[in-house]
């Protein structure tokens, strides 16, 4: 029905196109400690060892685990499995409370302990206007 | 028989389009703007910083669907050789840099408030910044390869180096931690935006499809008019 070249250029596209994007998945794939921003305490957790560069963990603001001291903040990241204690001392994001996303960036003590120097507030999809919220939570 | 195209035929009616395209952008655009910004409610966390979403989510859709059509157009017009394809995504490429670049720039001024901070390296941020890139080394090599054969190869190929970055930019708010959050709508589940700020939303999308309806068929009329002045009566 087609022409030989037709068929040729379709081919040739094909090929270009399965070509780069097994080689992109395992280009991801192997670099996947870098792509992603953030680890969980969990991840934290099962590190072989301490790492001293800076890295990001993320997680839930555990509820009621915010402490304001002076200059100084303290709170507890979770994700619900297990939890990293954060010190923070700097300005803080406007979303940052309890029960909603975080990521801290800084460096580890221990496994149980992180120093922060940046704390970036992470939200949810969730978009509705306050009274919706309100009714939500009554229910 | 898809290889002709008379640019004559096609200018009678592309030429007398963009008033009445404009008139609807203006309409879309007054009442989208409305009700982003005057009827719908604040949002219960972020209060009026959500509003930038009316800008940064449509912009964001309609860059990556302008990448996927003209992927599709010159993967096409590759195969089977139809020039007008090509002529289709060159015009069309020019107003999805602009809203892929308008994404970013409102993505920036929605992070300052919400997440605190301008920029992240984030898998979404970034692989979007990427696309970035793709539409302009699409039309630079238009620059470069002006009256060469060789650009509807070129372009082609650009395009199906692009086209892989599309999922990854879709799915990278899954696949990976992210500090962007993940989609709000899904054809699949339901979506977790409130149905008044849904309303805008789609008012601004169409609005934004309709300028760059409106800019495309401005930059597709010069195409028709250059082919004309060398004198071809159809490709």
């Amino acid at each position: 029905m087609y022409g030989k070249k037709v068929k040729l250029r379709f081919f040739f596209i094909l090929l270009v196109f399965l070509t780069l994007s097994l080689s992109i998945f395992f280009i991801l794939k192997s670099l996947e400690k870098n792509v992603v921003y953030f680890q969980s305490p969990s991840e934290i957790k099962i590190l072989p060892e301490i790492e001293k560069k800076k890295i990001r963990v993320g997680g839930m603001v555990k509820k009621s685990s915010i402490f304001v001291k002076e200059q100084k903040v303290k709170f507890i990241i979770t994700d619900f499995k297990n939890e990293i204690n954060v010190t923070y001392s700097g300005v803080i994001p406007n979303l940052f409370s309890e029960g909603k996303g975080v990521v801290a960036e800084g460096f580890l003590k221990d496994k149980d302990f992180f120093e922060a120097t940046k704390i970036l507030a992470k939200h949810d999809e969730n978009y509705m206007p306050p009274e919706v919220k309100k009714a939500l939570e009554e229910k | 028989m898809f290889k002709y195209f008379e640019p004559n035929k096609i200018f009678s009616i592309t030429s007398r389009a963009p008033k009445y395209v404009l008139l609807f952008f203006v309409i879309t655009l007054s009442i989208g703007l409305t009700e982003a910004l005057i009827l719908s409610p604040e949002d219960y966390l972020q209060s009026h910083s959500v509003r930038i979403m009316y800008v940064h989510v449509p912009a964001a859709w309609i860059s990556l669907g302008i990448f996927s059509t003209i992927t599709l157009l010159s993967l096409i017009g590759y195969i089977f050789k139809i020039k007008n394809f090509f002529l289709i995504s060159k015009s069309l490429a020019p107003s999805g840099l602009v809203f892929n670049i308008v994404a970013l720039v409102t993505g920036s001024i929605w992070g300052k408030p919400t997440w605190g901070t301008w920029w992240v390296w984030d898998a979404r941020v970034t692989s979007m910044l990427i696309l970035c890139l793709f539409y302009a080394m699409y039309l630079i090599s238009w620059r470069i390869y002006q009256n060469n054969e060789k650009v509807y190869r070129v372009t082609a190929i650009i395009t199906i180096l692009g086209i892989i970055n599309v999922p990854i930019i879709k799915y990278s708010v899954d696949w990976w931690n992210t500090l962007h959050q993940p989609a709000s709508i899904n054809i699949l589940s339901e979506t977790s935006i409130h149905v008044s700020m849904i309303i805008p939303l789609i008012y601004m999308t169409a609005a934004f499809a309709l300028f760059s309806l409106l800019i495309f068929l401005m930059k597709y009329n010069t195409e028709l008019i250059k082919i004309k002045n060398k004198g071809l009566d159809r490709l």
